[in-house]
């Protein structure tokens, strides 16, 4: 297809998926999870959406959206499922390895750099008052962020209630995450099955 | 860097067993995670939160405590195993499942199970929240900020980063 036929194609028909793109190397394999993994601050999936989507066209959006409520589904990080399995899907094993290790290897760097400044420095009064700082505006994002997917359950009593054992369990009772789940999940999806 | 082999293995062990406890992502298992490394007698909560921060500020994903965790405890090697003990099992059981995802993606059972373990997340996030805001908030000026920061967070659609760096610039300031 020529860039005026797709570019007429795109204007006509714009949510349609765009043609599919040929499996990428290796090396172009690690160098967009590498961009991705540097770039990604504060939520990574945005920008990896972009990426596999958008500019390299490596699925479309039911494809993504897909491909990412299974990597949601199964335990892990989210992201790490998600490079696994795109480079998995390419390369087999060394693909999976080669996507995950670009995802991860600039961000542990930068990581590992900063928690030897936080060693380092944190007798320093200013240093170790910006770090409480931190830690402050950390709280609230992660508090923002329960409070943000709490919004969904607003209309549903019997999910509301339990999440708030979850939260009691964990923060109150210190409860072990292990029991816990084995307790609270299959009581959930039997609480809960009538609304999926 | 010398780390002994003993707590290398209790830390691959350790966030392996985390690895397939994470149904809701990484924020979800902050409750244990902190638990169990104040159990290792590793670090307290307030040191803890000041590496969960570290590891929201630093770009990649926010599994990156894991990391930071590892190498506080056992240096390079134990931010390596720490790392790889935390995404290796996931990552194997997804590599597998992902080839035979066509099979059952449609099946009525996936759906029933995200509807139990959605509001199970919800809760964890949230015990998440309330026990990093216990380890942070050591008087009025950082409750003042974190009750700020979540109400940002909740009424604009300012990035994060943004207001971490507030948080830390007025710290330094000395306004905390």
């Amino acid at each position: 297809m020529g860039t005026g036929q797709r570019a007429a194609y795109l204007i006509a028909v714009p949510d349609s998926p765009p043609p599919p793109a040929a499996p990428p190397s290796l090396a172009v394999l690690f160098g967009s999870f590498f961009s991705v993994g540097m770039l990604g601050f504060g939520g990574v999936l945005p920008l990896a959406r972009r990426m596999i989507v958008e500019q390299r066209r490596w699925l479309s959006a039911p494809e993504f959206s897909d491909l990412l409520s299974l990597c949601q589904f199964l335990p892990g990080a989210n992201i790490v499922n998600l490079s696994v399995a795109l480079g998995g899907r390419w390369h087999g094993p060394l693909g999976a390895v080669v996507a995950l290790a670009g995802l991860l290897v600039a961000p542990i760097a930068v990581v590992i750099g900063l928690g030897a400044v936080y060693l380092r420095w944190r007798g320093v009064a200013p240093v170790a008052h910006g770090f409480a700082g931190l830690s402050a505006a950390a709280s609230g994002l992660v508090l923002a962020t329960a409070l943000r997917i709490a919004g969904p359950l607003g209309g549903k009593p019997r999910a509301l209630a339990v999440a708030a054992v979850a939260c009691a369990a964990l923060a109150l009772l210190r409860l072990p995450l292990l029991p816990v789940l084995l307790v609270l999940v299959p009581a959930s999806i039997a609480l809960n099955r009538r609304g999926a | 860097m010398s780390a002994d082999s003993g707590t290398l293995a209790t830390l691959g062990a350790l966030f392996a067993e985390l690895s397939m406890l994470a149904v809701g992502g990484a924020n979800a298992l902050v409750p244990e995670m902190q638990r169990r490394v104040a159990a290792q007698g590793w670090m307290g909560p307030s040191e803890f939160a000041a590496l969960f921060a570290l590891a929201q500020a630093a770009p990649g994903p926010n599994m990156l405590v894991v990391t930071l965790v590892g190498w506080r405890v056992a240096g390079l090697w134990g931010a390596l195993v720490a790392t790889g003990g935390f995404v290796v099992p996931s990552g194997v059981l997804t590599y597998g499942v992902a080839r035979l995802w066509q099979r059952f993606r449609e099946a009525q059972w996936r759906r029933v199970v995200q509807a139990g373990i959605t509001p199970v997340t919800v809760g964890l996030v949230m015990a998440a929240g309330l026990l990093l805001c216990r380890a942070a908030i050591t008087d009025v000026p950082t409750l003042l900020l974190v009750l700020a920061t979540t109400a940002v967070l909740l009424a604009t659609r300012l990035h994060p980063l943004w207001l971490l760096g507030a948080g830390a610039a007025l710290g330094a300031a000395g306004l905390l």
